[in-house]
């Protein structure tokens, strides 16, 4: 991070002095009467670092900073009757900034998230924002996100904002950077294949780019605010007053379309009630009805994801596990470092290393296949090496429960091995095998939720996507455990009942 | 009922690591004959009935079972495999080892139907007439776990005769039922002595062994100390160590 270093923002009074020549300023300020003077000036905290069009530093006058939030201050300065002091901070740090009371306030198109309503305080918006995608200029491949999505591009965007998180929700491949120039500068050099950025952002860095064009329509939709420590009440209030007016008066608007970034979004930004209401009503949409369909899809790929895996670790844990037991040696060594191996290592790592490392295995050595698995086949692919480590085992051990005695008797009639195995040790050892497989069932079914690190939405990914867009974590979070419970329970009950079942007359 | 065949032994080592159980066994075995081993615990006697069934192999000599002839290491001079020389000998154990899964029946025809390729039609037919035989006709539907030992026992012999055997080697099978019980189990055998099949009884039941059969035979140590008609070995044993054996029996 920068040094900090308080920077004394020069432009206000020029620009203040043009307003007046205008004659724009609306009645009733408090502005040019002397308790301007006495009161301590506010601190202003944004990232200047490739930061236009909100704010960055001016070309001519390295000294200065331009930008639409630096002309927004300055309209604050007027309706508050305070100075404003500009101060350097990293994007990143601005809420943590904020509560360590480093300064009074952030503006710095900082997007209202539930996350960040928990730990600060925000003004009513100032600036509706759309995400916009952006391509190279000859881009053929795809012309919408979900086109982008489908061919597995990957999309580079700024980390911890309204784009990545929809990335992540749409569970794209994402590169993430610090800074609102290098994506641009990647796109161009082809290290990435698009970027999704606030338009702001695009209109700034990207359309002026020949060798960029804009991709789809606008996408998504949020709200710029600014943000106080969550005792400044008062201040708060004070701001969304002087925004009110700064609206009213065309200010707002006029400010928007010298930096180009006015849309009819913003006539939105003063037509309803206050951005609180907006979130309420977001929740408000979110009820039973519209969430539970989404849970039982997840549910459902969850249900599916548990019981395809299974059958994939049955049909593997068969196999090893006569390996082990009947094998010739070097079988029987192979069979134990499969357990072994696959046993000892996390599921999430071996997720990992068959959903990204596989495609890279490949490529390295020109095999003549991708080894690029769609993420359900990699989950059930994972989870089926998994548990058939696990199942394996269980029949192994169940397998040599059957007294040798019965090997004996079906040899003495004249039984075959494999005949004696398919018709006497298997039907006894699927009693014994049963109880413990079931449990593992149970097991696997809540494993699954795990998966969402290689993007399949089951039903826990299903819960965080909405809890996070509905802020409901309780009443979802309910909803989603009931589902498991429902599920799960009575598969626990099926397993100790063929355990009270089979346990008995062996 | 096919004829039963006659079993020899010949000069038969085989040694559990240090330990030697079968020291230069021979034995003969007449076709028909019912013979009754007995001898101390540790003699060789289970491990003898083993080899003649090709669950245990041997170290050295030779076993013949009619014209199957059983050497060292498992080797055999039989294209159809070990398998043959149990198709000819039935073998019922100590423990009974019923398959637990199945029914009485379904024990029963579980060889015929899956080795012989016998159809399930007519292996029932035969397993029914053969559980009437062993006195559990109308036990032919219960699980093992529904049966009493003796009921059980009187099972597995219905199901080593339903292979159509030459003979049966039957291991101790009285030695784990309740003394109410070795008689049903020793009645049902005693009829199979008299249908002609040759029958190598492991047993302790001395009384069973004065009734029912031909010859005894005393093991101990790996070897025949002892051979003759019940009423030589039993009343006038020769060896000072089959005195002691038997006073230990009989008291």
């Amino acid at each position: 991070m920068q040094p900090a270093r308080w920077v004394r923002w020069g432009g206000g009074r020029v620009i203040r002095t043009i307003l007046l020549g205008m004659g724009v300023l609306s009645g009733g300020t408090a502005w040019g009467n002397s308790t301007a003077a006495a009161k301590p000036p506010l601190r202003w905290a944004a990232d200047a670092e490739g930061g236009a069009p909100y704010i960055f530093k001016d070309p001519q006058n390295p000294d200065k900073y331009r930008g639409f939030e630096v002309d927004l201050a300055e309209q604050f300065e007027k309706e508050l009757g305070r100075r404003i002091e500009f101060r350097q901070y990293a994007f990143r740090s601005l809420v943590p900034g904020l509560e360590r009371g480093d300064f009074d306030f952030a503006m710095n198109g900082l997007e209202i998230t539930p996350d960040r309503r928990k730990e600060i305080l925000f003004s009513r918006p100032y600036y509706i924002y759309t995400l916009q995608l952006v391509a190279r200029a000859g881009e053929k491949r795809f012309a919408s996100l979900e086109e982008c999505g489908k061919a597995k591009l990957l999309v580079g965007t700024l980390e911890d904002t309204a784009a990545a998180r929809l990335l992540d929700q749409m569970t794209f491949a994402k590169k993430l950077y610090d800074s609102q120039v290098e994506p641009y500068m990647d796109l161009e050099l082809g290290r990435i294949d698009a970027v999704l950025l606030d338009l702001p952002i695009a209109v700034y860095y990207a359309r002026p780019n020949p060798k960029l064009k804009f991709v789809g329509p606008r996408l998504g939709e949020g709200y710029y605010a600014i943000g106080f420590r969550k005792d400044q009440r008062a201040l708060a209030a004070q701001f969304d007053v002087a925004l009110d007016r700064i609206f009213e008066s065309g200010q707002l608007r006029r400010i928007y379309e010298k930096w180009g970034i006015w849309n009819e979004d913003q006539e939105k930004l003063f037509s309803g009630g206050k951005i609180a209401d907006v979130l309420k009503e977001s929740s408000r949409r979110w009820t039973f009805t519209v969430y539970f369909p989404l849970l039982l899809q997840g549910a459902i790929v969850t249900v599916e994801l548990t019981f395809l895996s299974m059958l994939l670790a049955m049909a593997i844990g068969l196999p090893v596990a006569l390996s082990r037991l009947y094998g010739p040696a070097p079988l029987r060594a192979a069979a134990t470092l499969y357990v072994e191996f696959f046993r000892g290592i996390p599921v999430l790592l071996l997720l990992f290393l068959i959903y990204y490392s596989l495609p890279g295995i490949a490529a390295r050595y020109d095999l003549p296949f991708t080894l690029r698995l769609p993420a359900f086949a990699a989950a059930i692919l994972g989870f089926g090496l998994n548990y058939g480590a696990y199942e394996a085992e269980i029949y192994r051990a169940g397998i040599r429960s059957i007294p040798v005695g019965q090997w004996e008797a079906a040899a003495s009639l004249g039984m075959s091995r494999p005949l004696c195995f398919r018709r006497i040790i298997l039907p006894q050892a699927i009693r014994v095998i049963l109880p413990p497989m079931t449990n593992d069932l149970v097991a696997l079914f809540k494993d699954t939720s795990v998966v969402s690190i290689i993007a399949v939405e089951e039903l826990t990914k299903e819960y965080q996507i909405l809890s996070k867009s509905s802020m409901k974590y309780l009443e979802i979070g309910l909803a989603t455990a009931t589902l498991y419970l429902i599920m799960s329970v009575p598969l626990g009950y099926l397993s100790r009942y063929l355990e009270k079942k089979w346990g008995r007359g062996l | 009922m096919s004829h039963p065949l006659p079993v020899v032994i010949n000069n038969v080592r085989k040694r559990f690591g240090e330990r030697v159980v079968l020291d230069g066994m021979n034995l003969s075995v007449a076709a028909g004959e019912t013979v009754a081993v007995i001898g101390p615990s540790g003699g060789g006697k289970s491990t003898l009935l083993r080899c003649i069934n090709g669950l245990n192999t041997f170290d050295e000599g030779e076993i013949r079972v009619g014209s199957f002839i059983l050497g060292p290491g498992g080797n055999h001079n039989h294209t159809a495999g070990v398998q043959q020389v149990r198709r000819l000998f039935g073998m019922i154990f100590q423990d009974f080892q019923l398959f637990p899964h199945l029914t009485a029946l379904e024990n029963v025809i579980e060889a015929p139907v899956h080795v012989l390729k016998q159809p399930r039609a007519e292996a029932q037919r035969r397993g029914r007439e053969l559980l009437a035989r062993v006195g559990l006709a109308d036990r032919a539907n219960a699980h093992p776990r529904e049966l009493s030992g003796g009921q059980k026992q009187r099972v597995a012999i219905a199901r080593a005769m339903a292979m159509d055997p030459r003979g049966l080697l039957c291991d101790e099978i009285t030695s784990a039922l309740d003394p109410e019980l070795k008689s049903e189990v020793l009645t049902v055998l005693e009829a199979l002595k008299r249908e002609g099949l040759t029958l190598i009884v492991v047993t302790h039941e001395m009384g069973f062994a004065r009734r029912a059969a031909d010859r005894v035979v005393v093991l101990d140590a790996g070897r025949v100390i002892e051979d003759g008609p019940p009423s030589q070995v039993l009343e006038h044993p020769q060896m000072p160590r089959t005195q002691r054996f038997l006073s230990e029996v009989l008291s």
